[in-house]
C-alpha cells in the first residue's frame, strides 16, 4: 500500500496551507441551530477528526463542506476557492472532494467497476480504459479485485465501503470527508474500513473524518475537533484531547464512552 | 365469420390497433420522462411547468383530448400532420392526430409511474452520484432515471395495458382500428354484432395478457437489489 504514490490530486495551496477553510457559518433545521459560527481550517495533508454526541452537528459539517447540506450565512473555501451556489461549477468543485457515507449508497444497479469508473469517465472525461484500468489498481489498494464484476448488494458493508473510498479516490480528490464511515458496519468489518483510511492518511490525503471510532482518532488523527450543539468547542492533538479535556461537554462525553 | 373478416378489413384495423399502441407508447415514455425530469428540477418554473402538465392532461378525459387534436388542432387551428396530397390524407392525418392526443394523455401516466420509481430510490444515490461530480442531468441519466424505470416495470405496465385499450377511443376521430370494426358493423350489419364484439374483444386479450405478463415477469428480473 505504502509503495504507491499518494493519491491526492494537485491543489493550488502548498503543503500545511488551509485547504478547507470554513469561516463563521451559520445553518438551521428550521428552528434548531445546527451550526453555530463555525471556524474551521484544515491543512493540506492533515487529518482532522469531529468527534462530538449524536446530534451535535458533526455530519451536517461534513456535508455542508462540499455543499450537500446549504448554510445561511458564512463563507467556506476550498484550495482558495469559494464554494460556488449551483450547478455545474458546483459539480465542478464537487469532484475534487471526496466523499464517503455512512450507508456507503454505492450505485445500486451498476458493478463495482462501474461505480469506480463513472466519475472519471463523466465527470473527468478520461478514456473508459484509463478510467477501468485506475479503477482495478484503486480496487486492489482497498483490496475487493475479486468483486470487481459483482453488484454491490452481492458485497458485504465492509467490502461496499471499501468500493466507496476507490470511487473517491479515482476522482483524484484534493480532499476527502468521511460521514461515519464505519456507523452502519457490523464490528468485525470496521477494521478492515479504518485499515484503508490509515493507509490514506499515513499517505498524506487530507481528510476529515467524523466517526466514533476514538481509536481511530489516537492512532490517525493530526487534530481532534470536539463539537456538541452545533459548536466547535475545543481543538486540540488526539492524545492531548483525550488526556485533557478542557471543556465540560468533553469531559462529560469522553467518560461516557471510554468507561468500557 | 368469413364475412366479418373479409368485408370488414379486421386486419387492417387490428394492424391500426397495434400501430397505434406502439406509437402511443415509444411518445408517451418519451413524454412522460421528460415530464418527471421537470418536476424533479431544482429549478421552481419547470417543476410548476411539470406539475400543471400532469394536472392539466391527467383530468381532461381522453375522449375530448382526442376530439380536440381534430377539431382545435387540426379543423380551427389548420395543424394538419400529412401531406393534403395524398389520396389517404383524410386517414392518415386522423391517425396521426390519434397518436398525438394519446401521447399527451398517456405521458401523465408515464410521469406518474415514474415517479412511483424515483421514490423507490434512497436518497444517498443522488448524494453519492453529485459528490463525485456529477452534474443534475448526468445524475438523472446514469443514476436516477435507470433505477427509476426499473423499479416502475409493473407501473409503466399497466399504463400500457390502459394505453393498449384506450386506443380505442380513437373511433371518435373515425381511426379505422378495431372499435371502428364495430362502429361499422353497428351501422350495417347488426347480425354480426355478438361477433364482432366477441372478436374485438379477443384480440385485445391477445394483446394485453401477453404485456401483464411478459412485464411482470421483466420487473421482477430487472429490479434493483440494495
Amino acid at each position: 500500500m505504502t509503495d504507491q504514490a499518494p493519491p491526492a490530486g494537485e491543489t493550488n495551496v502548498a503543503s500545511g496551507e488551509a485547504l478547507v477553510r470554513m469561516a463563521g457559518v451559520n445553518k438551521h433545521f428550521g428552528d434548531l441551530h445546527v451550526l453555530r459560527d463555525i471556524d474551521l481550517e484544515v491543512a493540506k495533508g492533515e487529518v482532522v477528526v469531529v468527534l462530538g454526541p449524536s446530534g451535535s452537528g458533526k455530519s451536517t459539517l461534513c456535508r455542508t463542506i462540499n455543499r450537500l447540506e446549504t448554510y445561511e450565512s458564512g463563507t467556506i473555501t476550498i484550495d482558495g476557492q469559494p464554494l460556488p451556489e449551483e450547478g455545474a461549477e458546483l459539480a465542478k468543485l464537487r469532484a475534487d472532494v471526496g466523499m464517503v457515507f455512512q450507508s456507503f449508497n454505492l450505485f445500486a444497479h451498476k458493478t463495482i467497476l462501474q461505480n469506480v469508473t463513472l466519475g472519471p469517465i463523466k465527470a473527468r472525461k478520461i478514456g473508459k480504459a484509463e478510467a477501468e484500468q485506475r479503477a482495478m489498481d484503486l480496487l486492489k489498494r482497498v483490496g475487493v479485485q475479486e468483486q470487481a464484476e459483482k453488484y454491490p448488494a452481492q458485497l458485504s458493508g465492509g467490502q461496499q465501503q471499501r468500493v466507496a473510498i476507490a470511487r473517491s479516490l479515482a476522482m483524484r480528490p484534493k480532499v476527502m470527508l468521511f460521514d461515519e464511515p464505519t456507523s452502519a458496519l457490523d464490528p468485525e468489518m470496521i477494521n478492515e474500513v479504518l485499515d484503508v483510511m490509515a493507509g490514506l492518511a499515513k499517505d498524506g490525503m487530507t481528510m476529515i473524518v467524523v466517526t466514533h471510532e476514538m481509536g481511530f482518532a489516537r492512532r490517525a488523527a493530526d487534530r481532534v475537533v470536539f463539537m456538541a450543539d452545533g459548536q466547535i468547542l475545543e481543538q486540540q492533538a488526539p492524545e492531548e484531547f483525550f488526556a485533557n479535556p478542557r471543556s465540560d461537554r468533553a469531559k462529560d462525553f469522553l467518560s461516557k464512552i471510554l468507561t468500557h | 365469420m368469413s364475412s366479418l373478416f373479409s368485408d370488414y378489413q379486421i386486419w387492417t384495423a387490428l394492424w391500426a390497433t397495434v400501430k397505434l399502441t406502439l406509437i402511443s407508447a415509444v411518445g408517451s415514455l418519451i413524454v412522460g420522462t421528460i415530464v418527471a425530469t421537470l418536476r424533479l428540477s431544482p429549478v421552481g418554473v419547470l417543476r410548476f411547468v411539470g406539475t400543471s402538465y400532469v394536472n392539466i392532461f391527467r383530468n381532461t378525459p381522453l375522449t375530448l383530448i382526442i376530439l380536440s387534436c381534430s377539431f382545435v388542432l387540426y379543423i380551427q387551428l389548420g395543424i394538419s400532420l400529412a401531406d393534403s396530397a395524398d389520396p389517404k390524407f383524410a386517414d392518415v392525418n386522423g391517425f396521426r392526430l390519434a397518436a398525438v392526443g394519446m401521447t399527451v394523455y398517456h405521458a401523465t401516466y408515464v410521469c406518474e409511474a415514474l415517479r412511483s420509481g424515483f421514490n423507490t430510490i434512497p436518497i444517498g444515490q443522488a448524494e453519492a452520484a453529485r459528490s463525485i461530480g456529477l452534474t443534475f442531468s448526468q445524475t438523472m441519466r446514469e443514476i436516477i432515471l435507470p433505477q427509476a424505470f426499473r423499479g416502475a416495470v409493473v407501473p409503466l405496465g399497466n399504463t400500457l395495458i390502459a394505453l393498449t385499450k384506450n386506443t380505442t377511443v380513437a373511433v371518435t376521430i373515425s381511426v379505422y382500428e378495431l372499435s371502428g370494426v364495430l362502429k361499422t358493423v353497428t351501422e350495417r350489419d347488426p347480425g354480426l354484432l355478438n361477433l364482432a364484439f366477441m372478436v374485438v374483444g379477443a384480440f385485445f386479450i391477445l394483446l394485453t395478457l401477453p404485456m401483464g405478463v411478459g412485464l411482470g415477469w421483466l420487473g421482477k428480473r430487472v429490479a434493483v437489489k440494495r
